[in-house]
């Protein structure tokens, strides 16, 4: 990032002139794209990060529009969804992108993340990059999570209903706390109201100023790739990594073809099947809200299950059920400790060895089936794979610090893995 | 729990167009009802490209249900757009009420706390119903009506235990009871316990329409119900399609692009 | 860079992607453009109104809500028929030619049946709706008043076929909307047509 040639003068003629000698313009974008020289060896894990950007863009513009029509209260929340998909010119569309986009977001997010779990990149020096994004999940998890509740329909309220009582567990102050979050004595219209406020203003602002944060933060320390090497340590004599590659315009065109990659699905969902079978849209949330009937069974949309299957998977004893909480929030927690938690000499799974391999792989299905488990009713075979996929997601975790330390690795090669015939 | 073993022989066939792009995603475009897992009911069969059927279907609906249930999110002028039915035709065959205009919603006549005192239920809009409860569900629920004197409106549903509405169709389809047989089930606890398995209805009272004839009038209705559930559903496909062929192209195009410039990249 | 990098080729496929983005680009702001055009609701709510006219005593005026805006009916007598055809000297825009109205009004009664009187009750300065002064001298006008319709806002005046005067902020004749006749008693203010 540090440029050696911060000499190079900004242009002085035209329109770009007159604005840069007012405004960093051009060396905002030398410092992020024509000068952020990147590995050149990404591989197919390395397109979610921008797609992460572009979900967030569609979920903005779509978020503003729908809120043109969108009334958050009790008497219309509802009506006016339906208003939005029948009544309103292209309003079915709007709603379908923001519906479809509140999943993928967490489809790329999921894998992003799981790239960064491979490939190391939250070792040093990338701790704080890591953190940050960290934080951007759970932002984007609370984001998620109100404005589940903004259709009211039965899924919507009874979801809250679950989600916001599992603060009632919280010793002592758990009662308390759960009305003041609602403002009332039950998910109501004040409670949609404050909900509609976060989701629309609070949030996103946060969002946006969390993703300038992480993506400076990277800038800053550069780019990981599937070797784990560090480029900046050779550099040729214009100070330039011998690995790296300029972002733009090599990245950029790269990523503009990611684009549509994943545009092509992305509209495939949104105009073939837009509720995904229920997934993206759950059936009963298709009826309003109705306080005096649960649906007959309750589930929060697929990205949210692994969490909820640990909460259901731990019984409640000492007459409190509030382990089942401490898990799931320790599932998530035990996330941000991932730095110091890997005492592994090398980054990259690929010059890690066999142990830390398989406890990588088990922690991906352990993910996977405990988002089934959180889907199903709690019968039959389920709550027993809940309580075992619990168990082994969490010794991921928590043997990582003994098996990252003896498991035996491989030589890093100085110079990253690069076949020009594969690219 | 009541299953279906006698219904599965008289499954029709799915005639269901699996989209394009869908197929692509691995996705199936058909919904899944959560609410009702692990119940399958047999397919409605229904086609919401099928026009004929989906106006039959508009005037059943507009005959026998919308007396007590209103489609409030529906406008009569969006049916005759989208169903190809002039304002006058709608006037003619659909609206009931002469001050209704065509750019209004379908309100149901009843009014709601009649409904509530007659039914002990209001019967609920159905603008939404077949995305809620899904087209196989309400297909089984019309055909599920049976005799059982131990309810107030002497009937039963089989898929809706003690529904409050009563078999408002019995003058088409006729009258049929249910026969159950007792079955062995196994429970949790490795014991056993006899419980009534659904076998067959048996018509005993003919009503106007054939089987035939009363599944027909089923399907288009269910067809119809599915049609108000999302009304765009048919341009929203066929729409896809060309924004699914555009992004190929420019995926094409990207593709190149890129290939070009990554042959600087050794 | 190597020798085998087609430069024409590559600028042709990055100006190819980068107009197929913009097409797209538009594809997109399209919906969203859209999206502000009155809903199914709004041209619902605005669609035509019927007018009962059976109970309208000549010389009175009927006024109805159509499109969020007041309309009048008046029903007018030979006296004020015959007062608009006296001097016309004194009007902006006598034979309306720059004012709006549909073609079967655009005539001195600027009406399709002379004794019915369809207008858009709001003042074609800035928007307020003009009082109904029918009574010719009306001295809270002027002295030599010949009846009409009065702008408390900011003082237009427009005679008895909604004309506008001259001297007066309002630049045009009030506007007519369209309008039909379904029976002899009914009129359906918002469609030209018998449709309703």
């Amino acid at each position: 990032m540090a440029n050696t040639d911060k000499t190079q003068a900004p242009p002085s003629g035209g329109l770009y002139g007159w604005i840069c000698a007012r405004f960093p313009l051009d060396s905002l974008v030398r410092d992020h794209l024509s000068e952020y020289y990147a590995p050149k060896n990404f591989n197919v894990w390395y397109y979610f990060g921008a797609l992460a950007i572009v979900v967030l863009m569609i979920q903005l513009l779509t978020g503003i529009f729908l809120t043109m029509n969108y009334k958050p209260s009790a008497q219309e929340a509802f009506s006016s969804v339906e208003y939005i998909m029948r009544d309103v010119q292209w309003g079915w569309l709007i709603r379908y992108m923001h519906s479809t986009g509140a999943s993928a977001f967490f489809i790329v997010v999921y894998l992003h993340m799981f790239r960064a779990l491979m490939y190391g990149s939250y070792r040093a020096p990338r701790e704080l990059l890591w953190i940050l994004g960290m934080v951007i999940y759970l932002a984007l998890m609370a984001e998620a999570f109100m404005g589940y509740l903004l259709p009211w329909g039965n899924m919507s309220f009874w979801g809250a209903q679950v989600i916001v009582n599992l603060f009632s567990t919280i010793p002592v102050v758990g009662d308390s706390l759960v009305e003041w979050i609602r403002g009332d004595y039950y998910i109501s219209d004040i409670t949609l109201n404050r909900f509609f406020a976060l989701h629309v203003i609070a949030l996103p602002l946060i969002l946006v100023f969390l993703v300038v944060a992480h993506i400076l933060a990277l800038h800053e320390v550069g780019s990981n790739n599937p070797d784990g090497i560090e480029i900046k340590k050779l550099k040729n004599e214009k100070g330039i990594p011998l690995d790296g590659i300029a972002f733009h315009p090599y990245y950029t065109v790269k990523d503009t073809f990611g684009l549509g990659v994943f545009l092509i699905v992305f509209c495939g969902i949104v105009f073939f099947a837009p509720t995904v079978g229920g997934l993206f849209l759950e059936a009963p949330n298709f009826d309003p809200a109705n306080p005096m009937q649960t649906p007959p069974h309750i589930a929060p949309v697929w990205y949210f299950t692994p969490f909820y299957a640990m909460l259901r998977a731990v019984p409640s004893f000492a007459g409190t059920q509030v382990w089942g909480v401490i898990v799931m929030f320790s599932a998530i927690a035990l996330l941000f400790f991932l730095p110091w938690l890997d005492k592994s000499p090398v980054k990259s799974i690929r010059y890690k060895g066999p142990i830390t391999k398989f406890m990588l792989g088990v922690f991906a299905v352990s993910f996977v089936v405990l988002a089934v488990c959180g889907m199903k009713p709690p019968q039959g075979i389920y709550p027993l794979l809940a309580r075992i996929f619990t168990v082994t997601y969490f010794l991921f975790f928590l043997l990582m610090p003994w098996y990252s330390r003896i498991d035996s690795t491989k030589t890093v090669p100085s110079r990253v893995t690069y076949n020009v015939d594969e690219h | 729990m009541i299953r279906f073993a006698g219904w599965v022989k008289s499954r029709p066939v799915l005639v269901r167009a699996v989209a394009v792009a869908s197929l692509a995603c691995g996705l199936a475009s058909s919904s899944v009802v959560a609410a009702h897992e692990g119940e399958a009911y047999p397919s409605a069969g229904n086609d919401i490209h099928n026009m004929a059927s989906l106006q039959r279907g508009a005037r059943n609906f507009m005959s026998y249900c919308s007396g007590c249930h209103s489609a409030q999110y529906v406008r009569y002028n969006r049916i005759g757009a989208d169903l190809g039915i002039s304002d006058d035709d709608l006037r003619a065959t659909l609206i009931q009420d002469p001050d209704t205009k065509v750019a209004e919603t379908i309100r149901s006549a009843l009014p709601k706390e009649d409904a509530k005192r007659w039914f002990g239920n209001a019967p609920p809009d159905l603008s939404l119903i077949a995305r809620s409860r899904g087209a196989d569900y309400i297909s089984a629920f019309l055909k599920g009506f049976y005799l059982d004197p131990s309810r107030p409106n002497g009937v039963n549903n089989l898929v809706l235990k003690g529904a409050a509405m009563p078999h408002v169709l019995a003058s088409l389809q006729g009258v049929q009871t249910a026969e159950f047989k007792m079955v062995p089930v196994a429970m949790a606890d490795g014991s056993t316990v006899k419980q009534p398995e659904f076998e067959k209805f048996v018509l005993t009272t003919k009503g106007s329409m054939t089987p035939e004839q009363y599944d027909e009038f089923v399907r288009d209705t269910v067809n119809f119900l599915v049609y108000m559930g999302e009304p765009i559903q048919a341009k929203r496909e066929s729409l896809g399609i060309w924004v699914i062929l555009f992004l190929l192209v420019f995926t094409a195009l990207a593709y190149g692009t890129k290939k070009e410039y990554w042959k600087d990249v050794k | 860079m190597s020798d085998d990098v087609d430069l024409g080729r590559r600028q042709l496929l990055q100006k190819a992607t980068a107009l197929t983005g913009a097409v797209g680009a538009v594809f997109v702001a399209t919906p969203f453009i859209s999206s502000w055009e009155p809903s199914a609701r709004a041209k619902a709510m605005g669609a035509p109104v019927e007018i009962d006219i059976a109970k309208l005593e000549p010389g009175a005026m009927l006024k109805v809500e159509w499109r969020g805006k007041p309309v009048w009916v008046v029903r007018r007598t030979p006296e004020m028929l015959a007062s608009l055809k006296a001097d016309t000297s004194l009007l902006a825009d006598p034979d309306s030619n720059a004012s709006v109205q549909p073609e079967y009004a655009k005539n001195t009664a600027r009406a399709s049946k002379e004794e019915y009187l369809v207008l858009l009750g709001v003042c074609t300065h800035l928007g307020c709706s003009p009082s109904a002064k029918f009574t010719p001298g009306d001295v809270t006008v002027q002295a030599d008043w010949p009846g009409g319709f009065y702008c408390p806002c900011h003082g237009s005046k427009f005679d008895l076929a909604g004309r506008v005067f001259k001297g007066v902020p309002a630049p045009l004749n009030l506007a007519v909307p369209p309008y039909s006749f379904a029976s002899a008693t009914k009129i359906v203010v918002g469609a030209d047509t018998k449709a309703a």
